[in-house]
């Protein structure tokens, strides 16, 4: 059985579509990455799974319960970071954990070793009896993920878990992640717009743009979807009419795609088209202004089937998102 | 019920580590006990009248005299003369003094003849309570120089004998059970309204509806939490209150108990009705904006600062409905007249009832999901 079972999803607020006809299945034990821009409709996609949104219509399964008609069957089994750190400032690490170990029914003599397993876990046993509001902000994330992980799902929401956190943080987050997944028998459903994150963590990935799913596969499968192992993007102090088309006959080159006047010249074969690129320049009298070649990264795959553009559209706020107050 | 008492636990938590929040909340009332209770709790005195004689007979002389015995007795006024009426009028008309009584030529000898004598009192009556104090008082004085020097061999007059209940209740006392319910409604919104919603906005519920908690759970656990926070304030300005106001034998148990009991059934209702109001809100500047609106619109026709037999009819329909209105009656009763629970048991049943239905409207209404 699949952990979650996701077909033909759409959540409309009002005229504005947020998730359009999504189907994907996550399976057990899998980590699994929904991959978009901001306002591409993944917190959506994400809050209807957790019964917090109800879905205009489709079909999801989490663990096997209907988000809409065993709400509390999936709720009892799922955990969830959301967006916004939700932790009580004021309470410390070790009463968050106990409050949210007592809503979901877990039984007194299993609250203290659990608690303390999970601390270890997320190394912030020492910092047990400290309020939230004196810890670092990946800290306080780390206390959310033990949180979530209180009353032992089997499936864990990560609703952008690294969003504002400094790199080092993040590395640690993901560093936990992947620790606690080992210990645990855990399906992860994590949405990010980071792609290094995706790349790392994942072990698939869905790419999600305008509420329409556009990829779906392991990111070593996506990065090889896209065209050329090699990606070239180049700046000229002043490229000539046709210099673009020039740039397409040289050995090796399957696109090019100028943009802000850099020539990104994906390639099956980075150091030939490198040295014919050079020749071509000597030759024509076009000065390179700057050159680097990389290996074709989820960033790629996301502006492959994504495209470029700003995505600068009205989306309907969630209800929080009235408030004064600045979420994370 | 085990989640209930989680949020219970939490709020509690959260609350005992918020002194400020616990002190604020209690402060208003005992200022505006204090303030209010000692600034309209006294008797008017030191009123200024002019007086212009213009007669200067033994019976003018006598209203002089009379004038000069207020002034050195109960001060209610002082007297300053005048010669010259119109120094008097443009003195009243700048403020310098609240009144004018002019004795006027020919008075004396009218007395004499028993021929409508007739003294003027010119006021200033844009203030209501120092113009209804002088009037007042002159009229006293005016009515003692009317009575007959020896009273009639058989006493005809029907005479009133006022017979007080009560001892002497000061208005700082009257004020004190508007001032508890006041700190239980301080508590609510501030401890109970403002918090929710700022923990809506900060997105701590939606880790809350991910649980398998019950709406009716959730609705309970705030509503317990926030009568509890309640009950804390009332109780805390109930007995402070009682020793700055000098209500007579504060801590005779009996009322003790049954001042508790009000307060907490006027917590209890008073949280369901700031959850029926907050259950649908989202944006954390409402109850801040609502919260002055609120409590005019319930303190002040409650009967807490004046009688309810003064208001116009729109008002006392507001007062009928006003939970404000059965919890300052319940406290009126127990703290000045020291009554058992037979005096307030209809306070209690309309506070109970306006409890279950705004609980059970806050529920139906309460969304589980965003």
């Amino acid at each position: 059985m699949n952990a979650i079972d996701v077909r033909n999803i759409v959540k409309k607020f009002g005229d504005f579509t947020a998730v359009n006809g999504i189907t994907f299945a996550v399976e057990a034990g899998e980590i699994f990455g929904l991959l978009g821009p901001n306002g591409a409709g993944k917190s959506t996609l994400i809050r209807m799974l957790t019964t917090l949104l109800p879905p205009t219509s489709g079909t999801a399964l989490v663990n096997g319960f209907n988000v809409v008609t065993d709400a509390d069957g999936v709720r009892k089994s799922i955990g969830v970071i959301p967006q916004a750190m939700t932790s009580d400032l004021e309470l410390s690490v070790e009463e968050n954990l106990l409050i949210y170990a007592k809503l979901y029914g877990v039984p007194r003599e299993k609250r203290t070793r659990l608690i303390h397993d999970l601390l270890q876990s997320v190394e912030l046993l020492q910092w047990a009896d400290k309020p939230v509001k004196n810890l670092s902000g990946g800290m306080r994330r780390r206390v959310e993920i033990a949180r979530g992980l209180v009353h032992e799902p089997r499936v864990f929401f990560l609703d952008e878990p690294t969003t504002g956190l400094d790199p080092v943080s993040r590395v640690a987050v993901w560093e936990m992640l992947q620790h606690i997944k080992g210990e645990r028998d855990l399906t992860i459903l994590i949405t990010t717009h980071y792609m290094d994150e995706a790349d790392k963590l994942c072990d698939r990935v869905a790419i999600v743009d305008h509420g329409l799913l556009k990829a779906l596969d392991s990111p070593m499968a996506l990065k090889a979807s896209v065209p050329g192992r090699n990606v070239l993007e180049v700046s000229f102090a002043s490229a000539p009419e046709g210099w673009a088309a020039t740039l397409e006959r040289l050995p090796d080159v399957e696109s090019v795609i100028v943009h802000d006047r850099i020539f990104r010249i994906s390639s099956r074969n980075g150091p030939a088209t490198t040295m014919a690129l050079m020749a071509a320049a000597a030759r024509s009298g076009v000065p390179v202004h700057s050159l680097s070649v990389q290996s074709t990264t989820l960033d790629d795959v996301f502006v492959h089937y994504a495209g470029r553009a700003l995505r600068d559209a009205l989306q309907e706020p969630s209800p929080l998102e009235h408030s004064l107050v600045m979420r994370r | 019920m085990h989640r209930a008492l989680a949020i219970v636990e939490r709020e509690l938590r959260r609350f005992r580590r918020s002194p400020m929040l616990i002190a604020m909340s209690m402060l208003l009332p005992i200022v505006q006990l204090i303030i209010l209770g000692y600034a309209f709790g006294g008797n008017v005195k030191h009123l200024k009248i002019g007086i212009v004689d213009q007669d200067r007979g033994l019976p003018a002389i006598k209203i002089r005299e009379l004038s000069g015995a207020v002034a050195a007795g109960s001060r209610t006024f002082d007297t300053v003369e005048y010669a010259d009426q119109g120094q008097a009028l443009s003195d009243l008309r700048n403020g310098r003094i609240n009144g004018v009584l002019t004795i006027p030529p020919e008075f004396s000898r009218r007395v004499l003849e028993r021929n409508q004598p007739r003294v003027a009192l010119i006021e200033d009556n844009t203030d209501n309570f120092a113009s209804a104090t002088l009037v007042g008082s002159v009229g006293s004085l005016i009515a003692a120089l009317n009575q007959p020097s020896a009273g009639p061999r058989v006493a005809g007059q029907i005479a009133l004998d006022v017979v007080e209940v009560y001892p002497y209740v000061p208005y700082v006392q009257y004020l004190l059970p508007g001032s508890i319910v006041m700190s239980i409604f301080m508590m609510v919104m501030i401890g109970g309204g403002i918090i929710y919603i700022d923990d809506k906005a900060r997105g701590l519920h939606e880790g809350y509806l991910v649980t398998p908690i019950t709406k009716f759970e959730l609705i309970a656990g705030f509503n317990v939490s926030g009568t509890i926070k309640a009950v804390l304030a009332g109780t805390t300005i109930m007995v402070i209150g009682s020793l700055i106001a000098g209500v007579p034998n504060p801590f005779d148990p009996m009322r003790l108990l049954r001042l508790e009991v009000v307060i907490v059934v006027t917590a209890f209702a008073l949280i369901s009705l700031m959850f029926l109001i907050m259950v649908r809100v989202t944006d954390p500047l409402l109850p801040r904006a609502i919260f002055g609106v609120l409590n005019t619109v319930l303190y002040f026709p409650s009967g807490a600062v004046y009688p309810q037999q003064g208001f116009p009819p729109w008002m006392q329909a507001i007062a009928v409905v006003d939970p404000f209105t059965y919890a300052v009656h319940a406290f009126k009763n127990l703290l000045l007249k020291n009554t058992g629970f037979a005096a307030i048991g209809g306070d209690l049943l309309y506070l109970l009832a306006f409890s279950v239905i705004a609980m059970t409207a806050a529920t139906m209404l309460f969304k589980r999901t965003l």
